[in-house]
């Protein structure tokens, strides 16, 4: 029995030394095994007198336990080192960039189409749309614009033949709105429209944003407040706006669009000519004529339509100097349209 | 439409200066495009040359003294071919200033001074003609003030007229529509019948009836086309954007600005027979004035004579028929073309011209035998002469048209949104000279002046009164619309399309419960304190979330154990912390497991790992326009494995959310045998950006010098990049990291790191020296902060 005390220290200092889980089995198998060291003694009990069985039996259960205590412990200890090793092997530089983190961009016009149709979308308005390649009729006929209509000298049109054109604008989509919708009307019609012009400060293609609405007592005081709204809304400031008279062939009273010019705050500059005002939009009272070509009663209707330029509204937005860029479509270019 | 604002105000008088008159004519419709003074110098005078001797030095430059009206001869430098003794012409005195700025001053000339500067018309701005110095009539006063000679106290002002606006194509037109707006009258040119000295004239046939209804002509003889057009007459053409030709093409034109009405002068010597207005016949053509030969259509309206064409009516007149410098006798067209007659012609020959412009939209067509008395009166004083008779051919019925419109009291309020007193609406018509023949309760009946083609129905009118009345005095009604005011600003992003991105990136959103099991909760998200519910609907639905997190992660090992190895998943909404106040805020979390990809035969079966799970994220920080305010730093966190948990934190260090991998441990007590990996980020602090500015790209090339270096394995790429950025240089325009070669192989804990650099300049192609300099830059400062070593 003297041996116990030998034992504990032994297999103790075997248990702290122990760096692996493999050798702390070998060493509890060696104390605790069956045939293990601890384990021979509890067999030697048999040779001790009957007092004294009892209390060496005590002591080396005792001892057993000890040991098995230092084992868990000392096993415990191997795992969470183990575990700590593995994760700091498995650590790393967490600043480096992300994979495949890059997105793309829509392209400033989609940008600006998109403002303004959720804009008007937020007032009831619908979204129509119609074609491109488009019938004389209604790009300009129906639209108060008969052949020779010093009018048609405005739009410089670009023919597929004698009666077909690229539309010249989204005007004829208000057409074919009101041919097969009946009053109150309310929509807007996005699209892109040609014109055989190509220079600094115009390409052959662009983009208009086109409204109507068609009700019973509707009147410029109405068209005056809603495109007001719109310009606020889209510039995101409180805008100065002003109406001027004008003249477009389908509308009447007819009016040109003007915003304050946000670089010289009105004082006049060079992006101004000088003028404090920037043209942004035309609109004005639906022509009795345009009415009438599309079966509406012009004594129980009213209505007004407005036209606008993205190209131009997205460049006095995003500070876009060159008009061709748009359509250029260079990434670099298309890459600063993010909120970045 | 360009006009001389002195012309306009002696034809009416108006107490405005010219910023308030334009101000007015633009918010009228009549668009006023530039504004620009008529001489922009100062310090000029008539000075006569008294003579002119050659410079001792100078072959080109002579010597001249001149006369300044001052007493004493003062001499000045000339380099212009035509200087003569006796000429008068401007002098630019010491002091005087030039359009453009430049400023006169005492000078040397090849060593003779020179007090002063004899000016060409094009360096005073007065024309295009470089030729030469500018001379000056010889009764020009010596002395005088140029300005005050050339009355030059005076604008340009140039208005953009609308196609419907063809009256104003006249100085007359536009006193009309001023008197309207400022509500005054004005006072047109009188013209007195001419009686004839002879009885000279040519027949004229009108054979296109409605093209052309009305044709007045005369016939003067016997006049001097060598004398000069005067100052005065030339100055207004000038003005008014037209070159001075000869005396008689003066006249016409001047008569056209003033009245509106074209007129076209033949050499009556190269007429043979009579005069007959029809359209062109097959195979016909015309010498244009410019010498342009043109094949007539048969849609062209001619001019002829007994032998063919002479002019394209209304257009531009032949070359055979002009007026020349031997013209003795001259037959003058004062006629109307019918609009629709004319529309397209000009376009389809390709020629426009200031004729062609009034035509096509109408001119008055009482204007005829009154555009020609003043044109006759004018060319007596000018070039001489006896007129005949003016003849007017008119085909029969022809009758001024007189238009007659109803215009309903009822209808200005529908369509303008403002019931006007009728006392506003008849003062308005009656400036506008439209006739009011009846007034009843509910309508007025109007009659549209001569000049105004373009009223024509009852709309027309209320757009008249809306314009003189102005479009700015008109309500606005706003009803219905404030909402707009509180729309989504651009700056932020909608939520919707985060959602959008992480979808188009292969994630599922997930809805899970707000409450979850506290036990959970408190092993992935200690520490921060809940707010139970009181009567749970279980015990593992007993707290609110602190954090989307263990949802995903229940939601995760739902999946798992179901088979789905490859697991995607984000969610929003709110967060729950207890406290004072009680914090709720919106959250986006996202959680992955399994392979990069989905299975595919062209896929690799990589599993994710933690830059996936970052990338997903910078790709919302990119679109939200969050990234160049987040950065990602080392920081543990209860439910991440330390070493690849970071904090993305702001500018000032605030750590707005977590991402890395799940906790082993955590792992393992869910049941999860496979790799996780989370993020999770305050939205209201990623959510807004900026508004797009734009900026010009570089048409210049980049260069890029790529570096390889090891560093201690601890030194991380944010730390580098921080270095390499500071010492890079203006010019450093992209930094990549290509390459990074960690650990085993690489001795001494240490790491191969590769980046690529490029520089570009917005100006310029760099050149090599200074990109070497700036690499160099670079790499001295990652030796001195890393002790870096370069590869070889």
């Amino acid at each position: 029995m003297d041996q116990l005390e030998a034992l504990i220290e032994s297999a103790t200092g075997a248990i702290q030394a122990c760096e692996n889980g493999a050798d702390l089995e070998l060493i509890r198998v060696e104390y605790l095994g069956k045939k293990g060291k601890v384990t021979a003694l509890l067999k030697e009990l048999g040779r001790l007198s009957n007092e004294e069985r009892p209390k060496a039996g005590a002591r080396i259960n005792e001892a057993k336990s000890l040991l098995q205590k230092h084992i868990g412990e000392r096993r415990g200890a191997l795992e969470e080192r183990a575990l700590a090793d593995a994760m700091a092997a498995e650590s790393v530089d967490v600043t480096l960039p992300g994979r495949n983190s890059e997105v793309g961009v829509l392209h400033p016009i989609t940008r600006s189409m998109q403002r303004i149709v959720d804009i008007f979308l937020r007032l009831g308005y619908d979204v129509a749309e119609g074609p491109e390649i488009e019938d004389d009729y209604h790009n300009f006929e129906a639209l108060n614009i008969p052949a020779h209509h010093p009018a048609r000298a405005m739009h410089d049109t670009f023919y597929v033949d004698e009666s077909t054109v690229l539309r010249t604008h989204t005007s004829p989509v208000q057409i074919r709105t009101m041919e097969t919708r009946e009053p109150p009307i309310r929509v807007i019609c996005p699209g892109r429209v040609y014109r055989c012009d190509s220079d600094l400060t115009h390409t052959p293609m662009f983009h208009q944003v086109e409204g109507l609405v068609v009700d019973k007592n509707i009147s410029f005081a109405d068209l005056k407040g809603v495109v007001d709204a719109f310009l606020k809304a889209f510039f995101e400031t409180d805008q100065a706006v002003r109406f001027r008279p004008s003249y477009f062939p389908f509308t009447e009273p007819s009016a040109e669009v003007d915003i304050r010019c946000a670089s010289c705050a009105g004082a006049g500059c060079r992006i101004c000519s000088h003028t404090g005002w920037l043209e942004v939009m035309g609109c004005g009272m639906v022509h009795p004529n345009v009415f009438s070509a599309c079966g509406i009663n012009t004594d129980t209707y009213t209505g007004f339509a407005f036209g606008m330029g993205v190209e131009r509204l997205t460049m006095l937005r995003y500070g876009v100097t060159d008009l061709r860029l748009f359509f250029e479509n260079d990434i670099r270019f298309l890459n600063q349209f993010v909120n970045n | 439409m360009k006009f001389s604002e002195a012309w306009l105000r002696e034809l009416v008088k108006v107490d405005d200066d010219t910023a308030g008159l334009v101000r007015r004519l633009t918010m009228a419709g009549l668009e006023v495009d530039a504004v620009e003074p008529v001489g922009d110098f100062s310090g000029v005078i008539v000075a006569r040359v008294q003579s002119v001797n050659a410079h001792p030095s100078a072959e080109k430059l002579k010597l001249c003294r001149v006369d300044a009206g001052q007493g004493e001869l003062i001499q000045v430098v000339c380099g212009a071919a035509n200087v003569v003794e006796g000429m008068r012409t401007p002098l630019a005195t010491i002091g005087a200033s030039l359009p453009g700025g430049a400023r006169i001053d005492q000078t040397t000339l090849k060593g003779e001074p020179s007090f002063g500067m004899l000016c060409s018309a094009a360096e005073l701005g007065l024309s295009d003609d470089t030729a030469g110095l500018m001379e000056l009539p010889a009764e020009a006063p010596v002395g005088a003030d140029l300005r005050d000679y050339l009355n030059l106290e005076d604008t340009v002002i140039d208005v953009d007229l609308t196609p419907n606006r063809a009256d104003c194509l006249s100085i007359s037109g536009l006193a009309r529509e001023v008197a309207a707006l400022y509500g005054t009258v004005c006072t047109l040119p009188q013209t007195n019948n001419i009686a004839s000295t002879h009885d000279g004239e040519l027949p004229v046939r009108l054979s296109a009836d409605a093209a052309c209804p009305h044709y007045a002509s005369r016939v003067i003889v016997g006049v001097d086309i060598n004398r000069p057009s005067p100052l005065w007459l030339r100055e207004k053409l000038r003005r008014s954007g037209l070159r001075s030709i000869d005396p008689v093409v003066d006249v016409t034109n001047y008569v056209m600005l003033e009245t509106g009405q074209p007129l076209h002068a033949f050499d009556l010597d190269t007429l043979s027979g009579g005069i007959e207005v029809r359209y062109a016949k097959d195979g016909e053509s015309l010498t244009l004035l410019g010498g342009e030969v043109v094949e007539l259509d048969r849609e062209t309206l001619v001019i002829a004579d007994n032998r063919g064409p002479l002019a394209m009516a209304g257009v531009m007149g032949g070359a055979e028929s002009a007026v020349s410098g031997q013209t003795k006798n001259l037959f003058i067209e004062s006629a109307h073309f019918a609009p629709v007659a004319l529309a397209g012609t000009a376009r389809r020959y390709g020629l426009h011209t200031d004729a062609s412009h009034r035509f096509e939209r109408g001119v008055d067509p009482t204007l005829p035998a009154v555009a020609l008395e003043r044109a006759t009166e004018l060319l007596m004083a000018i070039v001489g002469g006896n007129p005949g008779e003016v003849r007017i051919a008119e085909t029969d019925g022809f009758a001024v048209p007189r238009r007659e419109i109803t215009l309903r009291r009822s209808r200005i309020s529908q369509q303008l949104g403002i019931a006007l007193e009728s006392e506003m609406v008849t003062d308005l018509l009656r400036r506008l000279n439209i006739a009011i023949l009846e007034t009843t309760q509910e309508s007025w009946l109007c009659v549209a002046p001569a000049w105004r083609f373009d009223l024509a129905i009852e709309a027309d009118l209320i757009e008249e009164v809306a314009r003189v009345y102005g479009y700015e005095n008109l309500p606005v009604n706003r009803v219905g619309i404030e909402l707009l005011q509180h729309g989504p600003r651009e700056a932020e992003t909608p939520l919707g399309r985060v959602k959008d991105l992480l979808v188009a990136r292969g994630y599922s959103e997930a809805i899970t419960y707000s409450f979850v099991d506290a036990g959970l909760q408190d092993k992935v998200n200690p520490d921060v304190p809940a707010i139970p519910v009181a009567n749970p609907i279980s015990h593992d639905m007993a707290v609110m979330r602190t954090s989307l997190v263990p949802g995903l992660l229940q939601t995760l090992v739902h999946n798992i154990n179901r088979q789905q190895s490859r697991v995607r998943l984000f969610e929003t909404g709110l967060r729950f912390i207890a406290g004072k106040p009680l914090r709720q805020e919106n959250m986006l979390a996202a959680v992955i497991t399994g392979t990069r990809y989905a299975e595919n035969w062209a896929n690799s079966r990589e599993k994710v790992d933690f830059f996936d799970i970052k990338g997903d994220l910078e790709a919302v920080l990119g679109l939200t326009g969050a990234s160049a305010r987040c950065a990602t730093a080392s920081k543990e966190h209860a439910g991440l494995q330390p070493g690849q948990s970071a904090a993305i934190v702001d500018d000032a260090g605030r750590v707005m959310g977590y991402m890395g991998k799940l906790h082993p441990v955590l792992g393992k007590g869910l049941g999860i045998n496979q790799s996780v990996y989370w993020f999770e980020i305050e939205l209201a602090a990623i959510i807004t950006g900026h508004i797009p500015e734009f900026r010009e790209t570089t048409k210049f090339p980049g260069t890029r010098r790529d570096l390889a270096f090891f560093v201690d394995a601890a030194v991380t790429y944010r730390e580098l990049s921080h270095i390499v950025e500071t010492h890079a240089g203006e010019n450093l325009h992209d930094l990549k990291v290509f390459d990074i070669y960690n650990a085993k192989h690489v001795e001494n804990n240490r790491k191969s790191v590769g980046i690529g650099l490029t520089f570009q300049d917005n100006s310029r192609t760099l050149t090599d020296e200074e990109v070497n300099s700036a690499v160099n830059e670079v790499v001295v400062a990652l030796k001195e902060n890393f002790s870096a070593e370069l590869r070889g």
